[in-house]
């Protein structure tokens, strides 16, 4: 009997050379006639042990790592076919502890599965939530999901079950389910890593949010920084479609529903739903006014569910073991588990899935074991690039949504970005107000020209050039684009900047004397 | 087949191809930069005519979007990520070196056409910071030794 043996293919790990790793695997195996299958899974989340190899042992998978080429004809003479202790094990890949004390629901599969087989992800536990949805009445699927208390893991944090009840209650010959896979905020790359590794549990969600509000298409709106998920997504689509999965009759129920994926152009605006919504209908990614919302006219003008890769892929499991099981992880308002990504300066980087309520110190030492470069961590930015940067003083923070918006932070898609103290806060705050200046859409005001605006204020504000007038008028600055912003992106990039300014002052030359 | 069709037909064929999806332009464009590696300027009044627009609304699209060029790029593209994750591991140092190495700024292309070097906002390869893509190959926790080593071996698998 062959010997199972991983090599992941998420693209962070052939990033670091993963691909390779499995040629030299296979070519060695061959050469030393060694029965070995090899799967190209999707990767578990342990950036710093990547590429992470993995043996199927009748003891159950262990793993190597982190295994480079030269390391494969060692790892063979040392035993690893069969699960032999050597200088890159690490143990069985269950019991390790940064896994091990993790709540996988969403990532259940990410790492375990081969990610383009069907028959794999059926066999563990796919699909289920698909096959009990078609028992349902449309509306019981909506308050299923609305029970879960899932709400957007996109940023913006709204109720799910109550986004897809108003779409259901909407009369239309048509109406869409839109995923927005165009996540661009640094710092996060779950939606990465679960198209990439478990693109099924993206499809199976989005067929049963066009179960629960009778939307029959399907698009996937996807950063085209991401070729790999590409991919996989159009593999796993087509495999959908082969076994009656998709289509015009979901497995024999007479129920359709049709799935394309759609490549944006890298323009971070789109990933605001509604620019993406015009970028999907073939113009500028201007962003929309609100009212009318995407869910009562959306795309081409059809009630629109528009949800994030997460938030999507959350569903087949709160399907399959029911809005309960998943609102019983979490806290308060913020229900079920939150994907969390550490990146950045950490010593340990990787994807932690865990409920609601978890602190940002727990996460920074406890898993992290702080930073990568030995020195203090001094700031962290939660949320992505319009998220706030958090002094050590607030790293008590639990990860809720509304403890984040208590201090002026947002949790935004999960993202924890650590640099150490060697980062100068007033170049990071220019570098917000710089971002936005090159991605704004371009349609209000504030944002088109007070990003470029505050650029230059900052500008100032470093050369020391009537530094307190300066202050007075960069805050003033923000105050409009927070309050007088289309969407999103202006009407946050204030948070960066002025929790930069609030917690480092010093980085802006300010003294004890005038600080405030 | 394409290659023994003009560049006009290759636009033409793209266009049929993909011209009845809804919202076809991006879907259009995209076919266009992966055939031709750029967005000749040809390409507009034939979109438009067939979709329906005016040559300013493509011209408009093709411009709000980094990714769209409309000057033929080198032979390789080198995608620098400038987001957060990587500067705090140091990529502003890898910008520099970069620069230096290729000779070139972003949205430029070195003399022997052989790189063009572009800056993205996020690769999602947060957890081996710095990142860059060549092409579709990523790279993590790039160096700029290790970038030298990359930029060697993309040139001679050339």
């Amino acid at each position: 009997m062959s010997t199972k043996v991983y090599v992941p293919c998420d693209s962070s790990a052939q990033a670091l050379g993963a691909n390779r790793v499995a040629e030299v695997i296979g070519a060695e195996a061959a050469k030393r006639g060694a029965d070995i299958e090899l799967i190209r899974n999707g990767s578990r989340g342990l950036f710093w042990l990547e590429p992470m190899v993995e043996v199927e042992t009748p003891q159950g998978r262990v793993s190597y790592g982190p295994v480079r080429p030269a390391d494969v004809p060692t790892l063979f003479d040392e035993g690893f076919l069969k699960g032999s202790q050597s200088p890159l094990f690490i143990g069985p890949t269950d019991e390790i502890g940064y896994l091990k004390n993790q709540e996988r629901l969403t990532n259940a599969r990410v790492g375990i599965t081969d990610p383009v087989s069907l028959d794999d992800y059926i066999a563990h536990e796919g699909y289920r939530g698909l096959r009990r949805a078609l028992e349902m009445q449309p509306i019981d699927i909506v308050q299923e999901v609305t029970d879960s208390g899932l709400r957007g893991r996109g940023g913006a944090a709204f109720p799910t079950g109550i986004k897809w009840k108003t779409v259901h209650d909407c009369k239309a010959d048509q109406k869409y389910i839109v995923c927005n896979a165009d996540e661009g905020d640094s710092g996060t790359f779950s939606d990465r890593m679960a198209m990439e590794g478990d693109p099924f549990v993206l499809i199976e969600g989005m067929t049963i949010a066009g179960l629960a509000v009778g939307a029959t298409w399907g698009y996937i709106y996807l950063r085209v920084e991401y070729p790999v998920a590409h991919r996989h997504l159009n593999q796993a689509i087509e495999a959908a479609y082969a076994a009656g999965y998709l289509g015009d009759d979901i497995l024999g129920s007479g129920k359709s529903f049709h799935l394309e994926v759609r490549l944006g152009a890298g323009a971070y605006v789109c990933g605001e739903e509604t620019s993406l919504l015009e970028s999907l209908e073939g113009k500028r990614g201007l962003v929309r006014f609100k009212p009318p919302l995407p869910a009562i006219e959306g795309l081409f003008g059809k009630p629109t569910v528009v949800n994030n890769v997460v938030s999507l892929a959350s569903v087949p499991i709160i399907l399959d073991k029911g809005g309960a099981y998943y609102r019983d992880f979490g806290m308060g308002r913020s229900r079920g588990t939150l994907p969390i990504q550490l990146a950045g300066n950490i010593k340990r980087p990787g994807l932690v899935e865990k409920a609601f309520g978890i602190s940002l110190r727990e996460l920074l030492y406890d898993y992290g074991g702080g930073s990568a470069s030995g020195r203090p961590i001094r700031a962290v930015q939660v949320g992505g690039p319009l998220g706030a940067y958090l002094p050590e003083s607030q790293f008590d923070t639990p990860l809720d949504y509304e403890a984040f918006s208590a201090i002026s932070a947002a949790l935004g898609h999960g993202g924890v970005v650590v640099f150490d103290d060697t980062v100068d806060m007033a170049k990071m705050a220019r570098y917000a107000m710089e971002f936005c200046a090159i991605e704004s859409c371009g349609k209000c005001t504030p944002c088109r020209i007070g990003s470029t605006r505050g650029v230059e204020v900052i500008d100032r504000i470093i050369e020391g050039k009537q530094r307190g007038r300066n202050e007075e008028l960069l805050r003033d600055l923000c105050d409009t684009l927070l309050n007088g912003s289309l969407c999103a992106l202006g009407g946050m990039i204030p948070f960066p900047v002025l929790s930069a300014l609030e917690h480092f002052p010093e980085d802006f030359g300010a003294t004890k004397t005038h600080a405030a | 087949m394409t290659e023994n069709m003009t560049r006009e037909q290759r636009i033409q064929a793209v266009i049929e191809s993909l011209k009845d999806k809804p919202g076809a332009l991006l879907p259009i464009l995209h076919g266009i930069q992966d055939d031709l590696g750029y967005i000749p300027s040809e390409a507009v009044p034939a979109i438009a005519s067939e979709l329906n627009l005016s040559r300013a609304e493509v011209h408009g699209v093709i411009s709000f979007y980094h990714y769209f060029r409309q000057t033929p790029p080198g032979k390789h593209t080198i995608y620098l990520c400038r987001a957060e994750s990587c500067q705090s591991m140091n990529a502003e140092a890898l910008e520099a070196h970069a620069k230096k190495r290729l000779g070139i700024d972003y949205h430029q292309t070195s003399d022997d056409k052989t790189f063009s070097l572009e800056p993205v906002y996020c690769l999602g390869q947060c957890a081996c910071s710095p990142a860059i893509m060549v092409d579709e190959e990523v790279y993590g926790r790039v160096t700029p030794e290790r970038f030298d080593e990359i930029v060697e071996a993309v040139k001679e698998e050339a």
